[in-house]
């Protein structure tokens, strides 16, 4: 098939040939292929290094399929699903259960993260190499939603990881300082009465595993950085040439803390919404390439679990279908950068952490994995669309720019903002 | 109004409004015991989810005196043990009919959510909601204060220097009085160790004591509240921050407050409490009459026009 007039990241306008979902031929755009798609933006499809898609275990609050759907809508063509599931994704068995149903459910390219230690406990490691040879061929682990904080674990884990080619995705959260934390340590804690969260307890874990991934040459990712000082910590980690990237969530680009002042649970979410100050230093260095993707920690809960006094509701919220949008705001429509920097942080950037050969680019030759965008379409969000909750932040909210197709290994799983099965 | 949540939501106006009415209450509680009818075949539900039996009594008996019918509900309530959730149990008593709900809820914002939910069409006066509001027990202290310092209905605390000594940080009772009092027109001052008090500027209670307050607030310690250990030794605190014998001297004109229950020999030593110059019993009593108007402002209606 050829879509035609479709604009690129760079500007420039071309006609996209598709022949058994590779492309074949990027020409100079010339009207009258299959799909007229001028107005509209190409960008490689996106990357998620951060999903939760909740299967096994949790499928009331998601499924590989559902969330699929919802990553399809959302541009995506690949998602990284976290190990948090029940059982925990720490054995090859696991990670093959995951590998498959994405396969099966067939809209983005699913691929299994593993556990660090065994069932999250921080206490001896998964079967990282079981892992990475296994079908699903893992190569990020992490222990997401938990930190790894036996700093001599963690080391060890990295020791481990290296001759493996895997890279560590660290839940950055030094437990001690934040037993029973509920919301950003500050003025929101002081308002609300609810236990701080000290940025200090992510900073620390930042600041160390830095120095143990410089040491042991493992490449470490830090998932969800949500402060100034993390991001400055990060600025020197990379200038001294350590391993290490890092990635920030929609919601810390767009939230801040003051969302919990009326204890409104859709708002907890661990790490927490940080101050307007934060929120400023994580664009910067989103911008200026410190933080190197956007990944979205798409965390899915069954409404039983948000309807809830707060500390009794569950920590999370859905990401995979606003953020684009999110994305486009606070890069684009902001005037602060441009769309070759949004198709870094969405795409090129986490393919490459995740070691995706067939995503985060336009070559002839390779797949066809494309998220097809309006560039001004105004869209109020009235809720998730096709995930299983409706634990999203953005409702109410309006955006400037939507996806309208996403095209997987060469077919439509998004064609006119609707999601094809 | 229809919710007592919070000191937030009283102006120095409605805070003054309500502490007259608690007078008036009181000195009709004074000349017998009998009971007004205000809320009769209204049904008051205390729905307590941490022990308090003080609290519980005292808003047991004021919802009695106004001759509304009582249920004591009382559910232990904790993250590793969870029962029936606050929606259940909160649907449940709707179901039965509870027109006032008088919570104490060990989660921060339980009080706030369970009024702006809809769980429950009924009144939620917040009795203590983790470490964030206790709006009765400021008002009580505020009339307490008001009373001691014989200043009369009408008129707030304007002037008067407070010092709260104490667990700032993890204390209610010191968030709702810090706001309420400042709203009365009080200084309020904060004094504690580094862990309890951050910021605070005094290395032990004879500096604080320095300031010359009007009225000190002591606060109890609160052992179950702290997630690691924040102090080195209950005989350390005692000897840098117990109000004792030779610290009462110092501040012969002081008012001295504690919320109960009292930890003697730790916070507060009997001397202070017995002291003439202790409204702990004041403040037994004046709980009553705040409850009461508190319950009758909430489901009486009486002169309330919001």
């Amino acid at each position: 098939m050829r879509l035609s007039s479709l604009q690129l990241a760079d500007e420039s306008k071309v006609d996209l040939v598709i022949e058994n979902g590779i492309i074949t031929s990027i020409e100079p755009a010339n009207k009258g292929g299959d799909y007229d798609m001028d107005g509209l933006i190409a960008l490689p499809g996106f990357v998620d290094l951060h999903t939760h898609l909740r299967e096994p275990g949790f499928e009331g609050s998601e499924t590989i399929l559902t969330g699929s759907r919802a990553a399809a809508s959302g541009g995506f063509t690949a998602v990284f699903a976290m190990a948090n599931t029940q059982p925990v994704a720490d054995n090859a068995g696991v990670v093959t259960q995951v590998y498959e149903l994405g396969k099966k459910a067939g809209l983005v390219e699913v691929r299994p993260v593993g556990a660090i230690t065994k069932n999250l406990e921080g206490r001896e490691l998964a079967h990282l190499g079981g892992m990475a040879s296994s079908k699903a061929k893992v190569n990020l682990f992490s222990d997401d939603g938990h930190c790894v904080s036996d700093a001599a674990l963690m080391k060890t884990a990295m020791e481990y990881l290296k001759p493996l080619g895997g890279t560590i995705a660290q839940h950055a959260q030094e437990p001690s300082l934040t037993k029973g934390s509920q919301v950003n340590e500050g003025e929101i804690s002081r308002i609300t009465g609810l236990k701080g969260w000290p940025s200090s307890a992510e900073e620390s874990i930042i600041l160390r595993d830095i120095l143990l991934s410089g040491q042991t040459g493992c490449p470490l990712h830090i998932c969800h950085v949500t402060t100034k000082l993390g991001v400055e910590l990060i600025r020197w980690g990379k200038k001294r040439g350590f391993p290490v990237t890092a990635e920030v969530t929609p919601h810390h680009l767009m939230l801040t803390e003051l969302s919990a002042q009326n204890y409104d649970t859709r708002y907890k979410v661990n790490p927490p919404l940080r101050t307007t100050e934060d929120t400023f230093a994580l664009i910067e260095g989103l911008v200026d390439g410190t933080l190197d993707v956007i990944g979205t920690d798409h965390a899915p809960h069954a409404s039983d679990l948000k309807d809830q006094e707060w500390e009794s509701a569950a920590f999370g919220m859905t990401g995979l279908e606003q953020a684009y949008q999110v994305a486009h705001k606070v890069l684009i429509s902001s005037g602060r950068s441009d769309w070759k920097r949004l198709q870094e942080v969405l795409s090129s950037k986490p393919a490459q952490i995740g070691g995706l050969d067939n995503h985060g680019s336009f070559e002839i030759g390779k797949q066809a994995n494309l998220a097809i965008v309006n560039p001004e379409k105004t869209s109020l969000i009235e809720g998730n669309r096709y995930s299983k909750s409706s634990n999203n932040p953005y409702v109410g909210m309006e955006f400037g720019s939507e996806v309208v197709h996403t095209i997987f290994e060469g077919n439509f799983t998004y064609k006119n903002n609707e999601v094809v099965r | 109004m229809k919710h007592l949540i919070s000191t937030d939501q009283l102006d120095r106006e409605q805070a003054i409004e309500l502490l007259d009415q608690a007078s008036e209450i009181s000195r009709l509680n004074e000349e017998s015991t009998r009971k007004f009818p205000t809320l009769q075949g209204k049904t008051v539900v205390t729905l307590f989810f941490e022990n308090s039996t003080r609290t519980r009594i005292s808003f047991e008996l004021a919802a009695k005196r106004l001759s509304a019918d009582v249920i004591n509900f009382t559910a232990e309530s904790s993250a590793l043990t969870k029962g029936e959730n606050l929606k259940d149990t909160a649907q449940t008593l709707e179901a039965l009919g509870a027109d006032a709900l008088v919570m104490r809820h060990p989660s921060s914002g339980a009080a706030f959510s369970l009024a702006n939910s809809n769980w429950t069409s009924a009144s939620v006066i917040n009795a203590g909601d983790g470490t964030n509001q206790h709006p009765t027990q400021a008002l009580l202290d505020a009339l307490s204060l008001r009373q001691g310092f014989g200043l009369p209905d009408g008129s707030g605390l304007d002037g008067k220097k407070i010092l709260i000594i104490g667990d700032i940080v993890h204390s209610r009772v010191a968030k709702s009085n810090i706001d309420l009092l400042s709203k009365l027109g009080a200084t309020v001052e904060l004094a504690g160790p580094g862990s309890f008090a951050p910021g605070s500027k005094y290395a032990n209670l004879d500096m604080a004591l320095e300031i010359d307050p009007d009225a000190v607030m002591m606060l109890r310690v609160q052992k179950e509240r702290m997630n690691q250990p924040l102090l080195p030794s209950d005989k350390e605190y005692s000897k840098l921050w117990g109000l004792s014998e030779s610290r009462v001297k110092k501040i012969p004109d002081s008012l001295i407050l504690h919320p109960g229950p009292m930890n003697r020999g730790l916070e507060i030593s009997s001397y202070a409490a017995e002291s003439e110059n202790s409204m702990v019993l004041k403040q037994v009593k004046n709980g009553l009459a705040i409850r009461m108007a508190v319950l009758s402002r909430v489901l009486g209606g009486r002169r309330e026009t919001e």
